[in-house]
Parts: structure tokens; sequence; C-alpha cells
């Protein structure tokens, strides 16, 4: 009879914690019709305090509506996309969520999933609101489906001034080669590896900020729009440079996503990391005050660009919200509430440049006049599909660092997935 | 394929002591239990480093002492942990509990149709029926995903509890079958029949009374099977409407993950199959060796 | 007459066992759509041009399957093959060894054994994602100062050359991966080996001992010989297991290059609305495993039939 004892033991104790917790559990998502649920891989740091900004001035504006977050966290939303496409393969959109303007915001409208928002677009007044460039790159056949909220620059070199000043650096390198003589000098004065580094999309953006150095910013796109040359001596040549860097950084980079490479650099471990600007809030929200920035050695004057945008996808229960809400993401105290906080700039050219931050507003200013090149990582030079393909060609280059097999799997990826050639 | 099955439980018992062993030399009872111990401690580490971290707060989770026990001993990781996963660790019970009942109910029928009620083509049908508990689930996943939506199973929780369950007949009813091939003699439902019972009735009145072990090993099985499920939940659900591994894996998978947090939550996770482990630990033994279909 | 009889018979058969065919038939029919009907959809899947989440274009016959061994990129399908073969082998001898290793160790009236088998056992209890968190920590790559995890115990103990890449090693990294499924399932396999032990009739040992036997050869020529079954068993789990691994992997490194098996490539796949390609794969992976499983299924129908 101790069998049935104990069954009676485990039927009492499992029947108590179901009791606890179906009554903890009847908050069921979509319960309420005026819930907004806002999805988005913006959990941590500077990126949370972002989105509250933006969620406070939704709160008043959009009276009637309640946000409800629902980011899931990792880095450039390499968990965030996965989540979410399967979210939309079950029919179970949220109601809003972030996606990156350009070939990958493509994926989604190519796919059917989102709605189109022109006539949203001349209702609130936006269509002259943004940069023509951005506006492209966001419409498709004549439709616009996305509202952009922020421009973020990618190829930004940041450093630990403490850690430079050590291994005496006084003068950002403006040249790759100056680059390498630094990262020599900061070896040189025992820092292991000066230049900190995640896994594969961090990788990836590390290597395109290499190729707008050897290549220059019109080569860099003609790569993306299929006019470029992936299997050429060029391209070998940078393969090998980005080796050479590769020398420069942690061992066990496949094992950090971008918030353990920039805590390296705050920990003074290392000197160097190549991140986007959301990294100056981050740092800001951590606290660490010492850290310099520089365009990525050799760049120029070259702004890689990327930009959030939001949509409606087809499905959405709230729909009313979701408008609402995308009327905030475009308005200009939206903007400006936003973008202060998650270190990015207004996508919108009227938000004036007071209560912004150095770096932003430095950043505001070269956006003006540089020269634009997209990212691939981030979605505004490939499509998710690229992108896979690309992200899975670094992460076998970290671990073997075979040039030539990089090359022939670059070319084969731009072969397959990129637009034909012209 | 044999009383394993029906009653390991029995069968992993030591047998009686045997003949006496020559006395002395105690070399080799010091070497054995030697070697037990350290692979006690080989076994445990992975869950010491689990209690004792979940109990550290943030700052004392670098890389120096992390092996130590906590400085000070804190619930706030359990508490971060319990906000992000209590909502889910309701849903895995909703999800858990049913799927036992229903595939040991199903089961335990079609096990005692394929061993006391059988039909010409039954080893057949087993065989095919069992071929279902092999399978690599990605080769029906696609279409799975489709058919869900297009049989218009609510998304989440009843869409897992119906998969869960389908999946789970292969394995219930082989454990069902192998006991009731051992335990419920051909005279039983021979004696029945000449009574004029029926099939459902020799089932309900003659059959199920004796089931009780066979449905303590297919609940523990099904339980513990669809609670630690990740790959159907994470085609089949997301973290708002999904079970507790979903959300473990959202909390512990983030970037820059908080050890200490998603350490309580792979504890506050695994908390209900290791209670019915210590608690069934024979029962649920039982049901891993039913996984083995031996002759 | 007899001729009557005989129907009489057959009807009376009949009347038995059709409403146990009626009774199993919801389940037959389940099985039949859910398992057997899904995977010739997949199977069809595999065969089309469907590269994307809009209507196929037609059908290609095989080009999915041979450009997975022919066209794919950095023929990453192969990788992933290659990575799941180390990570089967040292699953499966990990387990094998260990289960060995602590079922002879307790095989033979050990006291508290039951305390022991309840230790080795537990890890079975533990979801691989649950177990994969304190594995990812366990596993910290870090070295020397910054050493975390089984290297900071190597790096403590003066055993600093033993402090390992782990799963980010780029040829042996599967085989670290491994380690967290042996720790789980190990436990398994000793608890099938105890069970075999132990339907060895005692009669079969007295008489070895009788005759002479040494406790090697007791071992080697008598009870070995009897466990076959179950080692086959036991393979055929932890094989059939190894094939679809993909919550471990998931939970210890992510997807990514380095530690790509089949199942999780399916799952990048499909991320990438590659539906044609990741049916492809997936149909693979099930053929791998028919063609283990299936002579087993049919081994153990006919030995069972035997007996």
């Amino acid at each position: 009879m101790r069998l049935s004892r104990r069954v009676a033991v485990v039927a009492v104790a499992v029947g108590t914690m179901f009791a606890t917790v179906a009554c903890g559990s009847t908050d069921e998502p979509g319960a309420a019709s005026a819930d907004v649920e806002v999805f988005t891989w913006w959990a941590d740091g500077g990126e949370k305090a972002g989105l509250d900004g933006l969620v406070g001035v939704f709160g008043t504006d959009c009276k009637d509506f309640k946000f409800v977050n629902g980011a899931v966290a990792g880095g450039a939303g390499s968990n965030a996309k996965q989540v979410l496409a399967s979210r939309l393969q079950q029919n179970e959109p949220p109601d809003t969520f972030q996606a990156h303007a350009g070939a990958e915001l493509s994926d989604y409208i190519n796919d059917d999933q989102v709605e189109d928002l022109s006539a949203q677009y001349s209702e609130w007044g936006l269509t002259n609101a943004f940069p023509k460039g951005l506006i492209d790159n966001l419409t498709v056949d004549g439709k616009i489906y996305s509202v952009p909220a922020n421009i973020h620059r990618a190829n930004v070199l940041w450093s630990n001034k403490t850690v430079l000043a050590k291994a005496g650096i006084t003068k950002d390198a403006t040249t790759l080669e100056g680059f390498f003589a630094d990262l020599d000098k900061l070896k040189a004065a025992g820092v292991a590896a000066p230049l900190a580094l995640g896994k594969d999309w961090t990788q990836q953006m590390l290597f395109e900020a290499l190729l707008i150095s050897k290549l220059g910013p019109d080569k860099f796109n003609a790569l993306w729009n299929g006019s470029g040359d992936w299997a050429g001596a060029e391209m070998t040549a940078a393969i090998n440079d980005y080796k050479k860097l590769l020398t420069y950084t942690n061992k066990d980079r496949d094992t950090f996503d971008w918030t353990d490479a920039e805590k390296l650099l705050m920990d003074g471990k290392a000197a160097y990391q190549l991140m986007g600007d959301w990294e100056a809030a981050d740092l800001d929200a951590k606290g660490f005050k010492d850290y310099g920035w520089s365009v990525f050695p050799g760049n120029g004057n070259v702004f890689q660009w990327l930009a959030d945008s939001f949509v409606l996808p087809k499905g959405a229960k709230n729909a009313e919200g979701t408008k609402c809400w995308l009327k905030t993401v475009g308005s200009a105290t939206g903007q400006a509430a936003f973008n202060q906080k998650k270190g990015s700039i207004p996508a919108r050219t009227d938000v004036g440049t007071d209560g912004f931050p150095a770096y932003q507003q430095a950043a505001m200013a070269d956006w003006k006049t540089a020269t634009q090149v997209p990212s691939c990582p981030h979605g505004s030079a490939c499509a998710q599909t690229w992108q896979g393909a690309v992200s899975s060609a670094q992460g076998k280059f970290s671990s073997d660092g075979d040039v030539a097999a990089l090359q022939a799997a670059l070319a084969s990826a731009a072969a397959e997935f990129g637009p034909k050639k012209k | 394929m044999t009383a394993a099955v029906a009653d390991p439980a029995v069968q992993t018992q030591a047998p009686a002591p045997g003949p006496a062993r020559r006395a002395g030399f105690p070399w080799a009872a010091l070497i054995r239990y030697g070697l037990l111990l350290f692979f006690v401690l080989i076994v445990l580490m992975p869950l010491y480093v689990l209690v004792v971290t979940s109990f550290k707060s943030g700052r004392e989770i670098g890389v120096n002492g992390q092996w130590n026990l906590p400085e000070q001993w804190t619930f706030a990781s359990w508490a971060k942990a319990w906000t992000a996963l209590g909502p889910s660790f309701g849903r895995t019970f909703q999800l858990a509990v049913p799927v036992a009942l229903l595939s040991s109910i199903i089961g335990a029928a079609n096990g005692f149709v394929l061993s006391r009620w059988r039909f010409p083509g039954a080893d057949l049908v087993f065989t095919l029926i069992l071929f279902g508990m092999f399978i690599p689930y990605q080769a029906v996943m696609i279409p799975l995903r489709e058919i869900v939506l297009w049989l218009g199973v609510p998304s989440g929780i009843p869409t897992l509890i119906f998969v869960h369950t389908v999946y789970g007949i292969p394995i219930c009813t082989l454990i069902f079958r192998n006991y009731y091939a051992t335990v419920v003699p051909e005279e039983l439902i021979e004696a029945g029949q000449m009574d004029g019972a029926g099939l459902l009735r020799t089932f309900r009145s003659l059959i199920l009374p004796i089931s009780i072990p066979g449905f303590v090993v297919t609940v523990i099985w099904q339980f513990t099977s669809s609670w630690n499920d990740y790959l159907f939940a994470i085609f089949l659900s997301n973290t708002r409407n999904g079970p507790i591994t979903i959300a473990l894996n959202a909390l512990a998978g983030a970037q820059s993950p908080d050890y200490a947090a998603s350490m309580a939550g792979a504890l506050i996770t695994s908390l209900p199959t290791l209670l019915v482990y210590i608690l069934l630990g024979r029962w649920f033994i039982g049901g891993m060796m039913a996984g083995s279909v031996k002759s | 007459m007899p001729f009557l009889n005989e129907e009489v018979a057959l009807r009376h058969r009949r009347r038995t066992w059709i409403p146990g065919l009626l009774l199993i038939s919801p389940s037959l029919i389940l099985l039949a759509v859910f398992v057997y009907g899904l995977i010739g959809w997949t199977f069809n899947l595999s065969l089309q041009d469907r590269h994307n989440a809009r209507p196929a274009k037609g059908y290609v016959g095989f080009d999915n399957y041979t450009k997975l061994f022919t066209a794919d990129i950095n023929d990453r399908f192969v990788h992933s093959l290659q990575n799941l073969v180390v990570f089967t082998v040292v699953f499966m001898a990990g387990t094998l060894l260990f289960g060995l290793i602590w079922a002879l160790l307790l095989e033979r009236r050990a006291r508290a054994e039951g305390f022991f088998r309840t230790i080795y056992l537990f890890p079975m209890a533990v979801s691989f994602v649950a177990s994969g968190v304190v594995w990812r920590w366990l596993m910290n790559t870090g070295q020397g100062d910054s050493a975390g995890g089984i290297n900071a115990i190597f790096h403590g103990l003066g055993l600093g050359f033993l402090e390992s890449p782990w799963w980010t090693h780029p040829d042996w990294g599967m085989a670290a991966m491994a380690m967290p499924a042996i720790w789980q399932l190990a436990g398994y396999v000793m608890a099938l080996f105890l069970a075999g032990f132990r339907g060895i009739p005692e009669e079969l040992r007295e008489a070895a001992v009788v005759d002479g036997a040494t406790t090697f050869q007791l071992y080697r020529q008598v009870l070995f010989p009897q466990l076959t079954p179950t080692i086959l068993s036991a393979l055929i789990i932890t094989g059939h297991m190894s094939m679809k691994m993909f919550d471990l992997i998931m939970s210890v490194s992510g997807a990514q290059w380095l530690t790509e098996v089949p199942a999780v490539y399916v799952w990048q796949t499909l991320l990438t609305r590659d539906y044609a390609k990741a049916a492809a794969i997936s149909v693979f992976l099930l053929l791998v495993v028919a063609v283990v499983v299936v002579p087993y299924l049919i081994h153990v129908n006919r030995s069972e039939k035997r007996s």
C-alpha cells in the first residue's frame, strides 16, 4: 500500500501547487481590448530607457489604450526575430513590432504580413517629415509600410580613455594602418585582447566597418545592390586584414553578446569596441563615463545607418491602438522623448538638437553631411535569408580563419540571396 | 517484452544476499565505495552550482569566488525568477496535468486491446504505432503548425495539450500493452466473456481496477516529458502563452544573462519534476525503463 | 451441420475482435494523420520549389536533397552532420561507459544502493533547457585569470593545462556539448544495465563460480553475453535522442555555426522561411533514424513472437 500512499502525497502536492498558481495565471494576454502589445528587443539599459520615454508620450497622447511590453532580450534582435517569426507563423502577431527599415522590412512586406500605411502617412502629415532616402527604404511599389522611429549609426569605435592613456595613445587613429599600430601598442602595454568582440552579428558589423575602409563607400554600396564584386582581390585583401584584426580580439567572442563585450571595455580589459551608437546610451545608463568615440578608422565621413521602424501587422488584435502607437512614434514629441534616451537621432528632420547628449548632437550634424551606407546585420542592406547565410559564414570564419572559404561563402550568399547583377 | 516494464521496481531491487563472500580484504569495498562517492560528487556538482548561485546577489556572481557559498544568502534572485516564470509555471500545470491523464487513458484502452483483445494484424499495427515514438518531430513540425491552425485549436496551451497527447499515445500504449500482457491472465478475460461481458465492461470492471501501477508510470512519464518539452513549445507557442521552458530560455538566454536569476529559474522549472522523481522515484524509473521497448 | 457451426464460430470471433478495433481506431486515425500523414506532407513539401512564404512554384524532384550536399554554402549541412556524428559518438559512448561502471559498482548488493541510484538518476528529471543553464556556466570558456566554471577549478588546482575552450573548440566542441547530455542520461543507462543484470538467473552465476571462474571471467564470459539486448536498447534510445538533440544546444550555445546540428539547422532555415529546405533536412533526419529503428522494431517484434 506504499504505492497508493505516495501517489496520494503527490496528488495533494501537485493539486495544491496547481490551485495556487492557477489563481495567479488568469491575466491571459489580450483580455482587455485596450492593450497594445509592442514587440521590440529593447529590454535593458539605454534601449529600455528609450522605450520608456516613448511609452510616456504614448500614455498622454493615447489615454484610451494601455501599453503592454512585449520585449524579448538579445542584441540586434537575434532572439527576438526568432520569437517574432514563430508568432507570425502561428498567426499570433503582436499589435505592433519593431522592424529594421530597408531590405529586412521587405521580407514582411513580400510575405504579406504587414498592412499598408500610406493613408495614415497623409492623414498624420508624415510624408514630408522624414528624409526622402529613408522613405524610399520603407516603400515598396508606391506603398509605405512602416513608421521609422530613429536613425542609428553602426560604424562607431568606442574606447576606454584610461586604457588608451596608459598605452600612450592620445589621438584617434584615422586609418587602418594607424589603428593596427595602436592595437600593437596596447598589446605591448599588456592588454592581451585590446579589441572587444562578441558573436555572429557583432563580427559582421566589425567586418563591414573594415570593408568600408578598404573599399570606400561606393564599392561597399555596390556589394548590396548586385553590382559589387565579392570574389575579387580587393575583397581577399580585406578578409586578410579582418583576419589580422581578429587576432586582437578576445578568444571567447563566440560566447559573448555585445553587452558582454561592452563589459570588457568598461572593466578595462579591452580598449576598443566597434558597436552601433546605442552603446553611448547604454554606457550612460550604466554610469560609465570614461569612454571616447570616433568613427571606425578609415571610414572617413561615412555614416553607416540603420533605422528602427514600427509596423501594423495583419491580424493585429487592436489595430486602432496600434495606429495611435504609430502616430506617437512618428510625432516630433515622441521622437524627441525616445531618441534622447535611446542614443539614436530622430528620423524626423524637424526635431531640434536641444536636450540631446553631446554624442547625438554630433551625430545629428554628421547625418546631414555624411555619405550614407547601409548595414546588413541590421537589415538596411540585406534581407534575412542573406543575413542568415552571412552570419553562418562569419561564425565559421571566427573558428577556423579560412579566408578562401569565407570569400567563397560571401560570394555564393550574394549570388543566391542578393539582387541579381545588373 | 517482459516484466522489466511491468514492474521495474522489482527488477532493480538487489537480489537476496548470495553465498557468503570470502572474509577480510576490505580494499575492494574501499575502492568501490570511494568510486561511488566520487561519482556522487561529480553528478551533484551542477546541482551545487545551481543552488549556491541562485542564492547570491548581483555583486557576488563575478569570476572570483564563484564556487564559494554565498556570503549573504538572499532570495532576491528567486523573486526575480519567479516574476519572470510565475505565469508560465501555472500554464505548464494546465498543460502537463491534462496531457498526463488524457494520454494515459487512451494508452490504457489501446494497450488492453493490443494485448488481450487482439484483432488480426495487431502486431503490425502495434509496430506502426511504436514507430511514432522514435520520429524526430522536426519531420512533422512544419505541417503540424498549419494543420493545428486549420483545425482551429486555440494557440498556446490547448494546442500543446492536443499535440502532446497525440504524440504520447505510442509510449503509453507500449507501457500498458506490456503491463497487461504480464499481469492480466487470459483466463480472466475468458471468464468475463463466459459471463457475457463485452469489451467495454471487461475493460471497465475487470481491467481498470488493476491498472493503477500502469497509470502511475504513464502519468509520470507524460507529465515529465510535456513539462520538460521545448521543441513543440517553441514551434507552437510563445513567451506569452507557452510553457515554462520557453520562459526560462527567455530569462536565461537574454543578453548578459543574470546568472543568479537564471539558476533560480532553472531550479523553479525543475522543482515539479524533481518532486515527482523524489516521491515516486521507483515508478519514475519504471516509466523511463518503459521507453526501452526491450524484450 | 458442420458448415453452420464454423460460421457461427467465425461470427463469434469477429464479434469479439471488432469492438477492440473500434476502441483503438481513434488513436489509429490520429497517428495515421499526425505521424504518417504529416511525414508525407513534409516529404511532399521537400520536393517543391518553396523557399519563402509565398506558394510553391512547382516540383523540383530531389533537388532540395542533392543541394544539401552539393550546393550548401560552406557545406553547412555536411558540417552539421559532422557535428552530429561527433556528438552522437561521444554521447553514446559516454552514457554506456558511465552507465556500465555505475551498474557494475552497484550490481552486487551495495550498501545504500538506493541512495546511489537515486543520485545518479536524478538529472534525468531535469529538462535540457534547465540543465543547459548550469552547463553554460560550467563550460565557461574563459581561461587563466578570467577562468570560470570548471576551468576555474582546474586553474585553482594548478591544473591549468586541463582548461578547455569547451564547445567553442572548432573540432571537438561537440564532444564538450555531449557532456551535459551524458550527465543527464548515464543514470538511465545504469538503470537499464541494473535491470539487465538482475534479469540474469542466479543459477548461471553460481554455476560459473562452481566451475572456478574468476570474477573477470564471470563477467566477460557469462554475464555480458546475456546483456546484449540491454545494450541494444540503450544504444537505440540514446542514439535516437541524439539525432533529435535541439533543446540542449539551443540552451547552451544558441544557434550558431560552431554547434549546429541538423535539428538546429531546420529551425534556422524555417526562420528565414526556406520551407522546402527545412523539410528536406527533416526528412533526411527521419530517414537516418528510421534506418536504425525500423530493423530494431522488427527484431523486437520477431523475438517476441518466438518467446
